[in-house]
């Protein structure tokens, strides 16, 4: 059997703090490992990478572009900086966009509360957005027995797609349109509880970070997630010791 | 085949065309062909026959000549002189030019080869079009073609071709520059035994159309050029990704693909080698953003065209995450020439950082429309002027809009500055793929921010929120500035936001997209205050100047201005 | 010391925003000798008065009339804070924007009616075809979310206010309940 990777550390600077990262480890592990909270909503762990949300893109002395740390490998002598004002001005605007994209009425949500959205916006400090509301018309599909997909809380994040092909292998969510018209679908845009191809096994409905796939019969607020993945991720962790 | 097979069927060819001393090209390219230059083909042919002139005259069809303004286009041969605008409607015309093939031109519908339109460009890339019939590979060989493809194999290792491609100095012809020596040689040693080609043929900027010239005038050229970098990478498959939107394109290159295969220029043992390469044409479905290399790889690899973060680079984990070398089609044009001529030669053209030509597609408000090649470093003003015969009488130029969606508008106090990569990214463009759109005094700048703007509002794969989200509010944003509704603080927004978006989006779509309305702000802003505090569209081209003043006043009083918005 | 002049302003809200603004119970008393409340639905003042030091503002403008009343507001208030989300981001009110204005009156006064079915004309409010938040016409000080606000948080702003400072609480409230 061949030897295991060869673990070699490797020591960055966050912030001005110095850190200590493994090989294959991204800046947003590194980072959160030590405390330091980058901002993030596609990222989930044990789920592949997307980079789509670029809520975690961070400033490395020397290179002119804004990296996402969810991707950027960590690297010895690299200078991260995580937290800047010009960084945080992006964060906050980006969160913003969302909020004017979609119907992201927080007093009328199942997941009030619970919801990485809404709790995001509460640390930038976002009171109010400056932008105006776009109004994008969704559906609301409720024909799944016991799930309900509300598409006009979507942030298109794409955890659900993920989860769905990389853990329960269902491949059942998928993307459909473009930019502003793009929609996650189940299937081939058939109604979920239609869909062949789904489980049931709602292991999309835990990591949806917002509101948008969420339990039947769950008034305001009561919409609560659990820690998901456990096992997953501490399989992964034993196997690379 | 081997070299001297090669060199036997050229000079067969050469010695066939040499016996018929005259020559009428006919272009049937999509521009001259969609005003029905098969038909001009077809009478002209028939009319030689009728005039038993068929040994002494050959009507025959070709590629592109350039000036599509004026087509449907005819050359005659020895003596080079144009025809413009023959229309198989106007059966005396071609009746005229065939009883003159030896005599004076048919003066009102003649154009010298002399005029500066012609003259003043330098062709690399469009060496063979408009000389060569594209369907026909012997007429590509007969130009020298495939000579440098089977001279490396014969002569030269890999190594040694991708050091020829690196001392020409080529770079990039899709848009970014990246220098493409560099990039072979990254692949070539990148780890893997299996590697691929990919032609970037999904030209999708609005109104250019270099690449779809190429590759209807002269496909085997590309191939050649994927051939000869599939030689140097040690790649044994390649892609040609061409948009659907090019149905000629794709099937000149079919034609060419079976030709090349027939007498073993692809495909296995190439020129009796041991190498062998094989090409698949991949047909877009009309998304701009698959112009993207990562997402042009996801849609070959039958994925959502969307790109991806990148590290890790095509050329380290590229298609089914091997080794991909990926460039555009003229990018490929370059390479049989450099090969053939010498890199040194080819970096003896063009600019101190930018070397040899660019293929430009000149449109707009010129009087000269169509296709030139021109060597790097050429003022701008020649090319409005000179080349594209200046600006229509009684209007004045405004600005030159280069490098598309993802480009910007340069104003007339830097018609002097040079044409290339540097000089285009100091004003706040960039070179693009070569699409190149004048504009004259009777374009608003906002309109042609907000054009560019819903291009890629509706072209964003929706991937990144800065993207999908960002350009959908810029746009908002100018749509209410075009309507006379706009506000002084949203300049600010429009800043504040591009910014964002340029700095955070995922690819280069998203980070390029606000640099219309950044350089149109930046040379143009009073055009922008004038919709916003006069409520009125100078050019008359904004909903705002449609509108009477009193519905404009939503709010408030009507002013002055706004009361002299209605034109005239 | 001279009592400052407090006004609330009600627009397209559902009246929670005030109810919490009520729930300070008797901190209402202890502010009391702070402040004059010079115009709100909770007092009998029918015009809004000029010179107004803080403006508490609950609802979004979704009608010809709130647009007038907090065009009027802003003119005469120094301070005008949008207390709750109706306020700050159209909130539920907003909701409607999706649905055209006549689908959405026939689809109420029409289709659902019982006795006398019609769009009124006249009597009540034109509607906008879409509601909007304050800031969206007119200059907005201190933006304050929360579906309602909880009353801790009225109290710890207008004891801020009151005592001339503008407090940044940006991140401690959020959007919802």
């Amino acid at each position: 059997m061949p030897e295991r990777n060869q673990y070699q550390v490797k020591t960055l600077t966050i912030d001005g703090r110095e850190v200590c990262a493994a090989e294959d480890q991204t800046i947003l592990e590194v980072a959160r490992e030590n405390g330091i909270d980058i901002p993030t909503l596609c990222h989930f762990d044990g789920l592949s990478e997307i980079s789509a949300c670029r809520l975690c893109l961070v400033e490395v002395k020397g290179n002119n572009k804004l990296l996402p740390a969810c991707t950027t490998q960590a690297q010895e002598g690299m200078e991260v900086t995580a937290f800047s004002p010009e960084l945080m001005e992006y964060r906050r605007l980006i969160v913003e966009l969302l909020f004017t994209e979609r119907n992201h009425v927080c007093a009328a949500c199942v997941s009030s509360g619970h919801c990485e959205l809404q709790a995001l916006a509460q640390r930038l400090g976002v009171s109010h957005v400056t932008l105006p509301y776009l109004h994008v018309k969704c559906s609301v599909d409720g024909s799944h027995r016991r799930f309900v997909a509300d598409h006009n809380r979507c942030i298109l994040c794409a955890r659900c797609l993920r989860v769905c092909g990389e853990v329960e292998g269902a491949h059942t969510w998928g993307i459909t349109g473009r930019g502003i018209n793009a929609r996650m679908i189940t299937d081939l845009g058939d109604r979920w509880g239609d869909s062949d191809s789904c489980t049931n096994c709602g292991k999309c409905v835990t990591v949806c970070p917002v509101g948008a796939l969420v339990e039947k019969g769950k008034a305001v607020s009561e919409m609560t997630k659990s820690n998901f993945l456990p096992y997953l991720l501490q399989m992964r962790r034993e196997a690379r010791q | 085949m081997t070299h001297d097979e090669l060199r036997e069927i050229a000079e067969k060819e050469r010695d066939e065309q040499s016996r018929v001393p005259r020559k009428l090209n006919v272009c049937v390219a999509a521009g001259c062909l969609s005003l029905r230059s098969d038909q001009v083909l077809d009478a002209l042919q028939t009319g030689l026959r009728e005039r038993g002139l068929e040994g002494g005259c050959r009507a025959r069809g070709v590629g592109c000549m350039g000036l599509c303004a004026a087509g449907p286009l005819v050359r005659s041969e020895p003596q080079h002189t144009y025809y413009r605008e023959l229309s198989p409607g106007a059966p005396e015309v071609l009746s005229a030019i065939l009883d003159n093939l030896d005599g004076r031109p048919v003066p009102e519908f003649a154009l010298s080869p002399d005029l500066p339109f012609f003259a003043a460009q330098q062709k690399i890339v469009l060496e063979n079009c408009g000389e060569i019939d594209p369907e026909r590979i012997e007429d590509y060989i007969a130009a020298d073609g495939y000579e440098a493809l089977l001279s490396c194999i014969a002569g030269r290792s890999p190594d040694d071709v991708v050091q020829e491609i690196i001392r020409s100095g080529l770079r990039g012809r899709g848009g970014g520059g990246y220098p493409t020596g560099l990039k072979w040689s990254m692949v070539a040693k990148a780890p893997g035994d299996r590697k691929y080609v990919i032609c970037n043929a999904d030209e999708g900027d609005p109104g250019a159309f270099m690449d779809r010239s190429v590759l209807e005038s002269d496909p085997h050229r590309v191939l050649e050029g994927m051939i000869i970098a599939a030689y140097a990478v040690g790649a044994t498959k390649g892609y040609i990704y061409c948009r659907a939107e090019y149905p000629l394109a794709v099937k000149r290159l079919k034609v060419a693909i079976r030709q090349a295969e027939k007498l073993g220029l692809l495909g296995k043992r190439i020129g009796d080698s041991q190498f062998g390469f094989e090409i698949e044409i991949r047909l877009g479905a009309g998304a701009f953003v698959c112009g993207e290399e990562t997402a042009l790889i996801a849609s070959v690899e039958g994925r959502r065209g969307e790109p991806r973060q990148r590290p890790p680079f095509p050329a380290y984990s590229g298609l089914h995450h091997a080794a991909t070398l990926l460039n555009n089609v003229e990018t490929f044009a370059n390479v049989p020439p450099i090969l053939r001529k010498g890199g040194s030669w080819f970096s003896s053209i063009g600019t101190e950082k930018s070397k040899g030509t660019k293929v430009f597609a000149l449109v707009g408000d010129v009087m000269n429309t169509g296709l030139i090649e021109v060597p790097m470093g050429i003022t701008l003003r020649d090319l409005v002027y000179k080349l594209g015969g200046g600006i229509a009488a009684g209007r004045q130029f405004k600005a030159v809009q280069t490098g598309g969606p993802s480009g910007g508008c340069i104003p007339a106090q830097f018609l002097d500055m040079n044409v290339d990569y540097e000089s285009l990214m100091t004003v706040g463009s960039i070179m693009g793929s070569g699409g190149l759109i004048v504009m004259d005094d009777s374009k608003c700048m906002v309109d042609v921010a907000k054009f560019f703007m819903d291009f890629t509002r509706d072209e964003s794969c929706g991937k990144c929120i800065p993207c999908r989200v960002g350009t959908t509010q810029l746009h908002r944003l100018l749509e209410r500035i075009s309507e006379g509704n706009g506000k002084l603080e949203d300049l600010d927004t429009l800043d504040r936001l591009g910014t964002m978006v340029r700095r955070t989006a995922l690819c280069g779509l998203g980070q390029t997209a606000p640099n219309p309305v950044r350089s149109t702000l930046k040379y143009f802003r009073e055009e922008y205050v004038q919709h916003i505090a006069g409520k009125t569209c100078a050019q008359g081209r904004c909903p705002c100047a449609a509108k009477p003043a009193a519905c404009t006043e939503k709010q408030g009083e009507p002013t002055d201005a706004g009361a002299k918005s209605i034109p005239g | 010391m001279k009592k400052a002049r407090i006004a609330t302003l009600w627009l397209d809200g559902c009246s929670g925003c005030h109810m919490s603004l009520l729930d300070l119970d008797e901190r209402l008393l202890e502010l009391a000798d702070r402040m004059e409340l010079v115009y709100s639905p909770l007092v009998d003042a029918a015009e809004f008065p000029e010179d107004v030091d803080v403006t508490l503002v609950e609802g979004a403008i979704a009608s010809d009339e709130d647009e007038k009343k907090i065009t009027l507001a802003r003119a005469r208030t120094r301070l005008l804070i949008a207390l709750g989300d109706c306020a700050v981001t159209g909130n539920v009110p907003a909701m409607r924007n999706n649905i055209p204005l006549g689908v959405l009156l026939g689809r109420s006064y029409i289709d659902l009616a019982t006795a006398n079915p019609g769009v009124p004309e006249s009597e009540v409010p034109r509607l906008n075809p879409h509601v909007i938040p304050l800031h969206e016409l007119v200059p907005v000080d201190i933006f304050v979310p929360g579906c309602p606000p909880s009353p801790a948080l009225i109290d710890s702003l207008l004891s801020e206010v009151l005592a001339g400072r503008t407090p940044d609480i940006a991140t401690v409230c959020h959007f919802g309940n």
